[in-house]
């Protein structure tokens, strides 16, 4: 494979590390946080600039408030709660104080999808990318490692609107560029291939690779496309790539209702009909268990994306 | 004592234009429109400090939130009348690609609204939000915001009111309009508030009582004291007593007239108890 690890880290301390390096460059950016500091990694951004920090406690409805009205006075806010309580908890507050109203607020989410792991089905959201995608207006990013996360923190402090950022709780690995320009809303081609288009985003992404490096030795070739903006979506992109391989896997760490796959599906049955399965979780609530037993439990690691690929070249084929 | 003639003038004129529009789609909001057409005269043509033009950052002047977005008639009549936007405009309201959507929004860029509202409980949280860029920006200037008394019962104020106390946000005057009434009948029926000044004070909020909310003397009195417990460490919160459809004989004491238009015969009555005196939209 051409990409390698550079050691374990964890998403979220990627989104910590963009908002030190914020702290420092754009004195417009502000942080909030409904009493989960140490969980979302901003305690350097807080130590540095104290007074460009609120801490609201636990009330994250108030938190969308206060941040929708920090912008009325020129700043840009940026939210930091688990997925679970930057989404399902406080949709109403972002509809209409956010999204409605055209609010440059960064919800910012840790701790999503199922490999937040012992916490359990209460803190594991698996819906949060279908509700934010739904809100119009609303820009939705899933970086897939440190690196990403980083500069997708970086780029959207520079992007005029409303955005999702979600990231993870694992240490997972390490592998784009440390130094990489964020493109929001530009899919990027991580390995190039002929037979099939593997489409993830998140923690996704390095479990795609290692099933394409799989795939690889059993004769198949693989694309593997990098969609970190679930919206806007790099629609171009994914058209191009389903017309040269004919066949597509969507990847990700979310329900097959309202994910990435779906938007993917959407595109292709608009532009470029094509056969598709679905890596994501069906319908169903998580479970408490080690993020890597949950993600083989609710097949979402590189051996379900390899069964999908079996699956989906065999319909190519009909 | 301020000089409230152009007051006295200007109030019976939006109580005009409030039915008028109500009226005119039969539908929105006229009780608590009509209860606050003194608290909000006052504020704009009184109280606040306020720019020429618009601009949404409103960085060194006073800024106003309404939370109870339904109340948009007397809103959207008090800003055209203080000239964010033409007076005509008053005419598409509610109808289809006008500005003056149902519920007050940015979201069609209409001169004077700087956050949507509608569905309750969410408008102290963004006025403490602006009042802590205020202090960001070291501008000395205000945030004022109206909330219905009813929209108490929403669980995101008492997060809102507990903040703003524990951070000592004392540049925010919230204003409560304790008329007692919501939708389904009176409060205290619905869902008792108990003794809502109280409920601020020992959330550790200062507060200035209005007795007589449809005053305008009254209002002056109370606003301005308001405005002089601002910067001492704690938010002050207004309790305006008001009447829901005040200045309408038949539509006040009542919570009929929350979310109901006048036929034409209800609107001739209620417009001959308020005369054109700024002249008619």
């Amino acid at each position: 494979m051409k990409y390698t690890d550079q050691g374990k880290q964890d998403t979220r301390s990627g989104y910590g590390a963009g908002m030190t390096e914020l702290g420092r460059t754009n004195p417009k950016v502000v942080a909030l946080c409904a009493d989960l500091v140490g969980s979302l990694k901003i305690q350097t951004f807080i130590d540095e600039n104290p007074e460009r920090f609120f801490q609201v406690g636990i009330a994250e409805a108030n938190m969308m408030g206060i941040a929708a009205g920090l912008t009325i006075g020129g700043y840009i806010p940026f939210t930091g709660t688990f997925a679970n309580f930057s989404t399902g908890r406080v949709y109403d507050q972002i509809r209409q104080s956010i999204a409605y109203s055209d609010k440059n607020v960064k919800i910012c989410a840790s701790h999503a999808g199922i490999t937040l792991g012992e916490d359990g089905a209460t803190h594991q959201i698996l819906e949060d990318i279908g509700l934010m995608k739904m809100l119009p207006g609303m820009t939705v990013i899933n970086p897939c490692d440190f690196n990403q996360t980083k500069a997708a923190t970086l780029a959207i402090a520079d992007w005029h609107g409303p955005v999702y950022l979600r990231f993870g709780r694992p240490k997972v690995a390490n592998f784009t560029a440390p130094d990489q320009i964020f493109e929001i809303g530009k899919a990027l081609t991580m390995q190039d291939g002929t037979d099939v288009t593997l489409v993830a985003t998140g923690h996704l992404v390095w479990e795609a690779l290692i099933a394409a490096e799989n795939l690889a030795n059993q004769g198949i070739s693989a694309e593997v496309i990098n969609i970190h903006t679930i919206k806007p979506l790099d629609e171009e992109a994914l058209v191009r790539s389903a017309r040269k391989t004919g066949c597509v896997v969507s990847c990700e760490e979310h329900n097959f209702l309202g994910g990435l796959g779906e938007s993917v599906s959407r595109t292709l049955a608009q532009h470029l009909p094509t056969p598709q399965e679905f890596v994501a979780t069906k319908d169903t609530f998580g479970e408490s268990g080690t993020p890597a037993q949950l993600m083989e439990k609710y097949g979402l690691n590189n051996k379900s994306i390899e069964a999908a690929v079996l699956k989906v070249i065999k319909r190519k084929a009909q | 004592m301020a000089d409230l003639t152009a007051l006295e003038q200007l109030v019976p004129q939006v109580r005009r234009d409030i039915l008028r529009m109500v009226h005119q789609v039969n539908s929105g909001h006229p009780g608590g429109s009509l209860g606050c057409t003194e608290f909000f005269a006052v504020l704009y043509n009184h109280m606040m400090e306020i720019n020429e033009g618009f601009n949404m950052d409103g960085v060194g002047e006073d800024l106003f939130f309404l939370s109870n977005g339904h109340i948009s008639p007397v809103y959207y009549s008090i800003l055209a009348r203080r000239g964010y936007f033409p007076v005509e405009e008053l005419a598409t309201f509610r109808k289809i690609d006008s500005r003056l959507q149902g519920h007050p929004t940015t979201h069609e860029e209409l001169p004077g609204v700087r956050i949507a509202s509608g569905s309750l409980g969410q408008g102290m949280s963004v006025a403490i939000g602006a009042a802590l860029a205020k202090k960001l920006n070291k501008d000395s200037h205000l945030i004022y915001s109206l909330h219905g008394d009813g929209e108490l019962q929403e669980g995101q104020n008492w997060e809102a009111i507990m903040y703003a106390a524990g951070n000592k946000v004392d540049n925010l005057i919230a204003t409560i309009d304790w008329n007692g009434q919501q939708i389904d009948g009176a409060t205290e029926d619905v869902l008792p508030l108990g003794d809502i000044g109280e409920k601020f004070r020992v959330f550790g909020w200062d507060t200035v009582e209005i007795k007589n909310g449809n005053d305008l003397a009254s209002v002056v009195g109370g606003l301005e004291e308001a405005k002089s417990r601002t910067g001492k460490g704690k938010p002050v919160a207004v309790m305006l007593k008001t009447v829901m459809g005040n200045g309408v004989d038949f539509m006040m004491y009542t919570h009929a007239w929350h979310g109901k238009a006048p036929n034409d015969e209800q609107l001739a009555t209620a417009l001959e108890q308020n005369p054109a005196t700024l002249g008619d939209y």
